[in-house]
């Protein structure tokens, strides 16, 4: 059952359209909650009146900050499993007196009607004193820079020093250098952040919601001052998560609403809520100076990079760690040097989102690539090859790889499957093509100290039901597990039934980020289903007086070499015998000692995944429009639980990626953020994108179940820059920013004002 | 506000009247009043496709309609595409076999876009069917594996 590409059973329960998601829910006598947000991004909260807004018929219940019974959610790191150090970033639920981004909560409307809503939160009168603000990361380090918070802008310095970087730019024959940056990205899933949440029979306040995150129970339960065991959190099947629902969103207020006034209350963000609001991908700036020798051995790596927190910490000081951990590539190079830090502003807040960090640098490095093998002569692949990273070799953090890396065999399939370059197809057009290669880390820092948990038990009929916490965002969590426990227990896909998104029926099993659920609750339920296996072999062994190393569980028996027993009377024999048909396993990821600013550590992470991309573009050299004429990615995932449902992830993650490249731009100035809707915000339709060609490597490396590798995140990395390096195939200029628009392209060639600097040779 | 409207609608063949506000939306009208919760809220701008019905026949953003516009028509959602029972027709079984859905919150939307041009005739070519996809926005799949599945639909004809 493991390595079939069977259907979802989730799939067609949203196909037939059944699936119920979190705002589709309707409880009887259910409240409508709304907020009312700041309208400016740098304020003083003068007064709040709701004097004249509680008058409006239909309005239940208006709350203020003092309200809340702790006003402080801390944001460092969503979902821990158990408290690995004090946490230190904290914001408002409500803000009471400063207001630091535009959009953020002052105060929670709630009301019978959602049109009543709309009528109150405008009746809630706010008077705000604007205040000097600071919007951009670099004038926020400046002396005498507005503060966003009374510590200081610098929210977190990560440094790596490895050998000695000065030695290797003496030493090589060329340097090449580049300053990049990248842009807000909104996640743009199409579900807006939407929840439910209801007073049980038992007094526990239950919160449905769309969250990759169930543990939030518990800061739920710290923001109303109950016990944890009283706060629920069920997450239903959720329309897309990429990272944005991994912070709260709706949670807290949904929460307040429905202990406030005893009925079930529903909030939905508006997509202009949602993109106003909900934090975002890291604009970042990134200078690299690249040197080698004249075969292209990469000698040394000076790496500076800075990004904008916004407004709140939430995640931005971990996101950072990613980008300079994963800073020089999947490229051995002994020499380097990364200062990076990330800075509080004005802006929105920016947190987790699909690639968490690791992916921005790859735009950098593997444009660094390109610049290199021009300089000298070399193809792009020969100078990835030479440079690749083996099983055995050390990453400038100092952890060392310990499986497999199949990344020149990445480069070859791609090569081999691409073919011959296109011919443009016409005049004054030009066809060029890129390569991009990465690695993506996939389970969460080793530090967290994580952990899931999974149940499995037989049913008297033989069919199988799993409990694990895991949410279901989409990527098939929940029916990978449903795979490998059909695989362990050999029974039909079809008999097994997975429970999974419920902080109170389910096992907890962690988040679902960091392209961490197949990593952990995949081991979960196969340690799980191994343990229920073994109990029932053992049993049946006894009985029969087999060996029970000769038995195995296959297509509802278990079978030995002159033994074959049905599962069902399989059952009966552990029933008889005192052997429970049932098991509840934990598994624990790799630990580690927490890191501090000057990086040096053996692990960091589980595991990487390892992939490279292939993209002919053609641009046409009057308009400096970019079509993707052809585009193919390959990874080695390991083992492929689904193919599937692994070409799906990677054509997604591509198709997001390309998006960023080409389209995707939210845009901010002065802390106001003028791309309110879906008509600004342009993700691509299926109009602007060609097939993703898929290629599949399985080195069975991977730390995972059957030896697979998470593949969530790491194909969202090399698009950008496979495409940048495209475009500087077929025109020559290298575009350095994103989103690589028209007028960008021009600049390449001449015809418009260049961005950035950076040198080619 | 307060403008009371009586609307009457044939909703995946089942008659419903509701008396709600007239500004009501017909996207709003089938979930809030309704309760029909196929269509999805998405964006609330006719950009994302997420709410799209057939309002007598034709493919429309459900979020862009006023719902006593729609007054005597007859609507089919995605799950009304869903004939005989539980059990799913070509269209959809060709989605489920080509992972056309992952977090399917676009889908009732995609299918509903994806029956009206299969019933429009064809053979469609695939840069056929990603232009008629264009008004219909996903984030998970990146597209190829919805085309899969509309291209190998018509190839085994009778349209949902």
């Amino acid at each position: 059952m493991v390595r079939r590409d069977v259907p979802r059973h989730d799939a067609s329960e949203k196909i037939a359209g059944v699936a119920r998601f979190a705002g589709d829910l309707a409880l009887p006598g259910m409240l409508h909650a709304r907020l009312v947000r700041a309208q400016l991004p740098s304020a003083r909260i003068v007064r709040r009146d709701a004097t004249r807004a509680r008058e409006i018929p239909g309005v239940v219940a208006i709350l203020f900050g003092e309200d809340v019974p702790n006003n402080t959610v801390w944001v460092d790191v969503p979902g821990q499993m158990v408290e690995v150090s004090a946490l230190k970033a904290s914001m408002e639920v409500l803000a009471t007196g400063r207001v630091r981004f535009l959009g953020e909560p002052i105060a929670l409307v709630v009301a019978e009607t959602e049109d009543v809503l709309a009528e109150a939160c405008a009746a809630v009168e706010v008077e705000l004193e604007e205040l000097p603000g600071v919007f951009d990361p670099d004038e926020a380090l400046a002396d005498d820079a507005p503060t966003v918070h009374e510590d200081g802008n610098l929210l977190a310095e990560w440094n790596i020093d490895r050998g000695d970087v000065e030695r290797g730019f003496a030493e090589a024959d060329v340097v090449v250098e580049g300053e990049y940056r990248t842009q807000y990205v909104d996640h743009a899933y199409l579900e807006p952040e939407a929840g439910v949440a209801w007073l049980d029979d038992q007094g526990v306040l239950t919160i449905r919601v769309a969250t990759q995150v169930i543990e939030h129970y518990r800061d739920v339960a710290r923001i109303l001052a109950m016990p944890e065991s009283k706060v629920r959190v069920i997450a239903p099947y959720v329309g897309g998560g990429f990272g944005g629902k991994e912070d709260m969103t709706v949670e807290p207020y949904v929460a307040l609403a429905a202990a406030r006034t005893g009925r079930p209350v529903r909030m939905q963000w508006t997509r202009n809520e949602s993109l106003l609001a909900r934090a975002k991908r890291h604009p970042m700036r990134m200078r690299y100076r690249t040197a080698a020798r004249a075969d292209g051995t990469i000698l040394a790596q000076d790496i500076d990079i800075t990004s904008d927190a916004g407004a709140y910490a939430y995640l931005s000081a971990l996101v950072l760690l990613y980008s300079a951990v994963h800073a020089c590539g999947p490229y051995d190079v002994p020499n380097v040097r990364v200062r990076s830090r990330s800075v509080y502003t004005n802006n929105v807040p920016t947190s987790a989102m699909r690639g968490f960090g690791a992916m921005q640098v790859v735009f950098a490095y593997e444009s660094q690539m390109d610049r290199l093998a021009r300089r000298l002569g070399m193809s792009p692949v020969a100078i990835r090859k030479r440079n690749a990273l083996a099983r055995g070799d050390v990453l400038p953090v100092g952890q060392t790889l310990e499986t497999d890396v199949l990344l020149p065999q990445t480069l070859d399939a791609i090569v081999d499957r691409a073919g011959e370059k296109p011919s443009p197809s016409g005049p004054r057009r030009a066809v060029g093509r890129g390569f991009a290669s990465n690695l993506q880390s996939y389970g969460r820092l080793v530090w967290l100290n994580d952990s899931a948990a999974a149940w499995v038990g037989f049913h008297l009929d033989g069919s199988v039901t799993v409990r694990c916490g895991v949410p279901d965002i989409g990527g098939g969590q929940s029916a990978s597990l449903a795979q490998i426990a059909a695989e362990v227990l050999g029974v039909g896909l079809p008999r097994v039934t997975v429970h999974f998104g419920d902080s109170a029926l389910t096992p907890l099993a962690g988040t679902t980020t960091a392209t961490r659920q197949l990593l952990m609750s995949g081991n979960a339920v196969y340690e799980a289903c191994t343990t229920l296996r073994d109990r029932i072999l053992a049993a049946v062994a006894e009985e029969t007086g087999q060996p029970s190393e000769s038995l195995r569980m296959v297509d509802e028996a278990i079978v030995g070499p002159e033994t074959r027993v049905p599962v069902l009377d399989a059952l009966v024999i552990c029933r008889r015998r005192n052997v429970p048909t049932e098991a509840l396993e934990t598994f624990f990821g790799p630990r580690g000692r927490p890191v501090v600013r000057d990086l040096r550590a053996e692990r960091v992470f589980p595991d990487f995944t390892f992939g490279s991309h292939l993209a002919d573009v053609e641009v046409d050299l009057d308009t400096g429009q970019v079509k993707v004429l052809r585009y193919i990615a390959c990874h080695d995932v390991g083992r492929a639980i689904n193919p599937g449902s692994v070409a799906g992830q990677i054509s997604g993650g591509t198709v997001q990626g390309i998006g960023m490249a080409l389209l995707e731009e939210l845009v901010v100035r002065d802390g106001v953020n003028l791309t309110g809707g879906l008509f600004q915000y342009l993700i691509p339709t299926a109009a602007d994108v060609p097939d993703i060609e898929t290629v599949i490597l399985e080195s069975g490396e991977g730390m995972g179940p059957f030896g697979a590798r998470g593949i969530g995140e790491p194909p969202i990395g090399p698009p950008a820059a496979a495409i940048a390096n495209a475009i500087a195939d077929a025109v020559g200029g290298r575009p350095t920013t994103l989103p690589i628009t028209p007028e960008r392209v021009l600049a390449c060639i001449g015809l418009g004002v260049q961005e950035g600097r950076g040198s080619d040779g | 506000m307060t403008d009371l409207a009586a609307v009457t609608m044939t909703v995946n063949g089942r008659r419903i009247t509701r008396t709600t506000g007239g500004h009501l939306t017909l996207l709003r009208w089938l979930r809030d009043a309704a309760g029909v919760t196929d269509p999805k809220y998405g964006c609330g701008e006719g950009v994302c496709g997420a709410c799209t019905v057939l309002l007598d026949g034709e493919p429309v953003s459900s979020c862009l309609v006023l719902a006593p516009r729609a007054d005597g028509a007859e609507i089919v959602t995605a799950s009304g595409l869903v004939t005989g029972g539980d059990t799913l027709g070509p269209l959809q079984r060709a989605f489920l076999e080509h992972h056309a859905a992952q977090c399917g919150f676009c889908t009732p939307g995609m299918l509903v876009c994806a029956a009206s041009m299969l019933a429009d005739g064809g053979p469609l070519s695939r840069d056929e069917i990603r232009e008629g996809l264009h008004g219909n926005l996903c984030r998970c799949t990146g597209y190829g594996p919805i085309v899969d599945a509309i291209e190998a639909a018509q190839g085994s004809r009778g349209p949902a």
